[in-house]
């Protein structure tokens, strides 16, 4: 205890107590904060699983989506949950997992939290889903997995997230803004299966690329490029989270301009 | 010849400059020079920021125009990039893609020169606000200040031709943007874009072209201006903060060399060094996710660089006025407005803003010593709130990142800022000047009253008081400095003695309220009888207060009767 | 009318000069000069370390920084190098100025302003006697026709930037789609039938023939106009659409619409669609067009609607446009009307 009494006054105390604070709190941030979705895929639907997936439904959707699926209103007349029937498996195993439903509060778009169904669950749902009307399937590892993929159709795929995507995910697929309090999510942490069925469904505001117009290859063309600019080092040195000018301009301000201001300070300063 | 003389320069071993000084003989001017004055403070140091930057930016832009290809000609990459490779692209976009990944240090030249070019424009912009705030500006140093105005704009331009060279998805945006703003210029506007452009948009013609203005055009007059410059301050005397021993008619400093050289020089190596860390540390500009310029094409968050997203956040703010004028010609005012109109009426009044104060405070005198900023609260008030102006145009720039990082709906974000444009600065204005005021009060304070020391002493009575200390000398010459600060002007007579009108009256009148407005509130200065009086009543009370809690502590020590 | 200023600032003397340590203790000065050779030191190490790290680094090399992530090693090893031996060199020049050159302030004066009026008088006299000398005021034509001379010798600089480019023409106002032209998907170029395209979808299209007539012409200029946008909808959704009252055929085909892609603001290719409200956005500025209704503007900078393109079916059941667009795409420009 003596050491560090003896040491409260120094000049190196008020920043030692400063960065020991910040690690406190990043550290607890980082135990707290909520996990990814998982990303373990559904097994095959069979008549029990498409009751279970029925029960299960009834207790946790139906309350918006409506008994039978078919679409829940609120008292004003505005729609609390859309008709699920033709959504597909696809829909659901998109949903479920990366936690978007159940809707946890009333907003202005569904957000990605931890899930709240095991995957045998969320199989069950998607099973009754998909037996209530025609749909998109979930993807197979087939579709969406990019082992084997060829350079250049890496290379077609960034082609077709430049012209597709990055309008509203951003370059780097770091997500950007919609109207109105919407926006399109970062793609940093979202696995492959969850990105063709996105690609496939169409959730909430974003828009459908149905296999027939944007097909299977070329999805997993954009998946491959992904997951490539993804893991790619950042060449030019730390990334600043890949936003663009804003960012930059910010790091030139701070620690740019006041690196050198300080040394323009110690130039001026009368030395001792 | 000096041979028949020993020749004391030339055993020193400046034979080389023996050499030419026997051709133009320049020794009793570089004597001179070697002692020029020049006054110390950081404040001073911002301006060499930018030379120095703009000379990094020569070194740094030579050796990338070693390899890059400004032409729009179409090639299929097949370099170290794997993401692209197979791509059509522009020879412009492939060879800075080269730049970047196979060619050694040529990413971290581009790098120093991005970030470099960051550091031109916000060294310009700061010393700008320095010039400014100090009134530095004024008589003789106007035409300085609109030489400044105008390297600042060609700076702007510059920096923005420098990002759309290497015709990638983000800079060929703020081309068609900038396209986009010409073609709403009425009569002339499609003329000159497609002049520029050498037909539609985009062309084949606009980046070699650009290159030429990048390279060649707007350097030279750069280069041009800034030696004017360098010149004017060199001739003129730099101007110096007011302090002990500092007049109008002297400056005081350390000279040239080798004071002055070795600190201005270090400087030069501390900014490129930074700039050298930065380029490698902090990836900026990574073309290579952006893509190549595809004109169906686009990313979420495109911004220009920071000095141009004032103008980029006034175009996101503007209400969509467009009229359509009998004849039916177009008139885009959503566009015309925020990208030409409004930077037109700032930068004019900018450059125009040293004779517009002078008439407005009929000060024409020339001033060598600076101005504290609280010594002119209008002029300050202007300047902070002409910044809080040009903030809330800057951050809408961003306004959908914003919204992105702050779960923020970017309406609301746009409609705040229109309602913030026109509340905040006069509320700017209004609180600065009050500030300036209440520290050209505490200034006033501190010269009758001295500063408080910290040293509480208490009074038999219970009483407590705080111990005043008299200000240093260089202190008080520092705060004395505002007794040169004009007084409003006197207001006109509206008749002569002969009931005749005055001519010119209403303007004369005008003047004279504006210098109310501008130095009419100052907090009066104390006289130098009132100080010397002051200061010999707070030494009488300290001595009186002494003494009591003496006799106190005496009585209370002494044995009881 | 002349300024007074508020009162008089008293002159006063330099400040007092205090010694630096490296001024009085000579054990300080050997210090100062040691810190200031190490760090020319510093530098020279940090510039050989830069050769070495140029040549052995390989550039395609990544490397690990805690916190930050994979970048590239030669970047980051030729930046720190080159930046410290820059900013070393730079530091201790400074610090050597700072401790071991001498900081007594020095005054200077400054002369006066302006010329003195006897200089400005002979100036004056040379330039007249100049003026006088030329005979300008006794030989009006020379001076009436140098001025006319001067005035017309800068025009031909002008007049060269004449082929600087073409006029405008009617250029702006046309595109390249015309009646049957079929609608392809952009970047794969497949045509597309309406069963292709389910509720909610969208696609970036281009018409048949882009490439071949941008490999004819060189550039982009035809894709930077002729971009659209297909979405899909449920065709009671649609409130309104840009369907002359006088058409043959609806300009939408069983809830498709077809859209310029090129924002009517400043140009910005559009592309973030929101399926369930209809809303186009323009990421540049935020304008916002509702589909639902005539690509009328909800939000934002942009002053007209989009532009809507006339569709229908061809006998193979492909998409196709009816007829080009029926007015300019893109921003607006003076003579659009």
């Amino acid at each position: 205890m003596t050491f560090l009494l003896a040491r409260r006054r120094s000049r190196w105390a008020t920043p030692v107590l400063l960065m020991f604070a910040l690690a406190i709190v990043g550290v607890a941030y980082a135990a707290i904060a909520a996990q990814n979705a998982s990303a373990d895929a559904p097994r095959a639907a069979s008549s029990t699983q498409i009751d279970e997936g029925r029960k299960l439904f009834l207790e946790g959707c139906s309350s918006c989506h409506g008994l039978n699926a078919e679409g829940g209103y609120q008292a004003d007349g505005s729609v609390a949950g859309p008709s699920l029937i033709g959504a597909g498996a696809a829909s659901v195993d998109f949903q479920v997992s990366t936690g978007r439903m159940p809707l946890a509060n009333p907003g202005a778009q569904a957000v990605r939290k931890k899930s709240i169904y095991t995957p045998e669950e969320t199989a069950a749902l998607a099973a009754y889903i998909a037996s209530l009307g025609p749909g998109p399937a979930i993807p197979t590892e087939e579709q969406y997995s990019t082992t084997g993929i060829t350079p250049e159709e890496m290379a077609l795929g960034g082609a077709l997230f430049r012209a597709n995507c990055a309008s509203c995910h951003g370059f780097s697929g770091k997500g950007g803004a919609l109207t109105d309090g919407k926006y399109a999510p970062s793609l940093t942490n979202t696995d492959p299966r969850h990105i063709y069925s996105a690609m496939l469904t169409g959730p909430q505001n974003m828009p459908v690329f149905p296999d027939s117009s944007l097909r299977t290859d070329d999805k997993r063309a954009i998946i491959a490029y992904i997951e490539t600019i993804r893991e790619q080092p950042n060449n030019g040195g730390i990334d600043l989270g890949r936003l663009g000018p804003v960012t930059e301009g910010l790091l030139l301000f701070t620690l740019g301009l006041g690196a050198l201001i300080a040394v323009a300070v110690w130039i001026g300063v009368k030395a001792k | 010849m000096s041979t028949d003389k020993v020749n004391r320069l030339e055993e020193a071993g400046g034979v080389g400059y023996v050499w030419v000084d026997d051709r133009v003989p320049a020794s009793g001017y570089l004597k001179k020079q070697f002692n020029k004055v020049f006054p110390d403070h950081w404040s001073f140091m911002l301006g060499e920021i930018a030379l120095y930057s703009f000379i990094l930016l020569l070194l740094s832009g030579t050796f990338l125009s070693l390899w890059f290809k400004p032409s729009m000609i179409e090639v299929i990459y097949d370099g170290s990039y794997a993401p692209l490779n197979g791509v059509h692209m522009s020879e412009a976009y492939a060879s800075t893609l080269d730049i970047s990944f196979d060619i050694r240090g040529g990413l971290l030249m581009r790098q120093i020169h991005h970030w470099g070019a960051l550091f031109f424009v916000a060294a310009i912009s700061v010393h700008l606000l320095r010039v400014f705030f100090t009134g530095a500006f004024r008589k003789p140093r106007e035409t300085n200040w609109v030489i400044g105005v105008t390297l600042l704009t060609l700076a702007l331009l510059e920096g923005f031709a420098g990002y759309s060279l290497p015709d990638d998805l983000l800079s060929g945006t703020g081309l068609r943007i900038a396209q986009g703003i010409m073609l709403s210029i009425p009569v002339v506007g499609t003329y000159l874009s497609f002049f520029i452009f050498g037909g539609e948009f985009p062309g084949t013609d606009f980046i070699p072209r650009l290159y030429t203005v990048h390279v060649l055009l707007v350097p030279g007059i750069i280069l041009a201006l800034i030696t004017v410059h360098l010149m004017l301050v060199w001739f003129q005397k730099h101007t110096q903060f007011p302090g002990a021993g500092r007049t109008e008619r002297n400056v005081v400093g350390y000279p040239l060399f080798p004071v002055y050289t070795a600190k201005a020089g270090g400087f030069f190596f501390v900014v490129f060094g930074i700039t050298a860390l930065m380029g490698g540390l902090f990836q900026i500009n990574p073309i290579w996710m952006y893509g190549p310029y595809i004109p169906d094409q686009i990313t979420a968050g495109s911004q220009p660089d920071w000095y141009i997203g004032w103008l980029e956040g006034g175009l996101r703010m503007m209400p969509n006025m467009e009229w359509v004028i009998p004849g039916g010609y177009t008139i885009s005012m959503n566009v015309l407005f925020p990208s030409l109109i409004l930077p037109g009426i700032i930068f004019t009044a900018m450059a125009l803003y040293p004779w517009l104060e002078a008439w407005a405070t009929g000060d024409r005198r020339p001033h060598h010593l600076l101005d504290r900023p609280r010594n002119a609260p209008t002029r300050t008030a202007i300047g902070a709130m002409s910044l809080a102006f040009y903030g809330l145009l800057w951050i809408e720039g961003g306004n959908d990142i914003i919204a992105n990082t702050f779960d923020l709906n970017v309406f609301a974000v746009t409609w705040a800022m229109r309602v913030a444009l026109f509340v905040v600065p006069p509320l700017v204005f209004v609180f600065t000047r009050r500030v300036c005021l209440a520290l050209q009060r505490r200034d006033r304070d501190k010269l009758l009253h001295g500063y408080e020391s910290g040293v509480i002493k208490r009074l038999p009575s219970g009483k407590y008081y705080e111990q005043h200390q008299p200000i240093s000398d260089e202190e008080h010459a520092v705060i004395m400095a505002r007794a040169a600060a004009p007084k409003p002007l006197p207001m006109p007579e509206k008749y002569d003695d002969k009931g005749v009108k005055q001519k010119w009256y209403a303007v004369k009148m005008t003047q004279a309220k504006l210098s109310h407005f501008f130095y009419g509130d100052q907090v009066p200065m104390p006289t130098a009888a009132e100080i010397e009086e002051a200061r010999h009543h707070e030494a009488e009370i300290t001595a009186e207060r002494d003494d009591e809690i003496e006799t106190s502590q005496a009585e209370a020590l002494s044995p009881r009767q | 009318m002349t300024i007074e200023p508020t009162g008089e600032a008293p002159e006063t003397p330099l400040p007092v000069h205090h010694p630096r340590r490296s001024d009085i203790d000579p054990r300080a000065a050997k210090r100062a000069e040691r810190q200031v050779g190490f760090l020319f030191l510093g530098s020279g190490l940090a510039s050989i370390g830069f050769i070495v790290a140029f040549v052995a680094t390989p550039i395609d090399e990544s490397m690990y920084i805690p916190f930050f992530g994979d970048v590239n090693a030669s970047n980051l090893l030729l930046g720190l190098l080159m930046g410290l031996s820059l900013f070393l060199i730079g530091a201790a020049a400074i610090h050597w100025a700072k401790k071991l050159m001498p900081d007594v302030e020095i005054v200077d004066q400054r002369k006066a302003e302006a010329s003195t009026q006897e200089a400005r008088d002979e100036l004056l006299d040379s330039y007249v006697t100049g003026i006088d000398q030329t005979g300008v005021k006794r030989r009006p034509f020379i001076l009436g026709s140098m001025f006319g001379a001067l005035a017309l010798v800068g025009l031909p600089a002008i007049v060269l930037l004449r082929d600087l480019g073409p006029l405008p023409g009617n250029v702006l106002r046309t595109t390249m789609w015309t009646s049957g032209m079929r609608i392809l998907v952009a970047e794969t170029n497949q045509p597309i039938r309406p069963e292709d395209l389910t509720v909610g979808t969208l696609i970036s299209a281009v018409p048949e023939g882009l490439k071949e007539v941008m490999e004819e012409e060189g550039n982009l200029n035809e894709l930077a106009k002729s971009a659209v946008m297909l979405i899909r909808m449920d065709p009671s959704e649609i409130v309104s659409d840009q369907t002359p009252p006088d058409a043959e055929l609806p300009w939408t085909y069983q809830g498709i619409l077809c859209f310029s892609k090129i924002c009517t603001h400043v140009g910005c290719p559009l592309g973030l669609y929101e399926q369930l409200t209809h809303h186009m956005l323009c990421p540049c500025h935020q304008s916002t067009f509702d589909l639902a209704n005539s690509g009328n503007v909800i939000f934002g900078p942009a002053a007209r609607s989009l532009p809507q393109l006339a569709i229908t079916v061809d006998d193979d059941g492909y998409l196709v446009a009816q007829e080009g667009f029926t007015e300019p795409v893109g921003p607006s420009f003076w003579e659009r009307g």
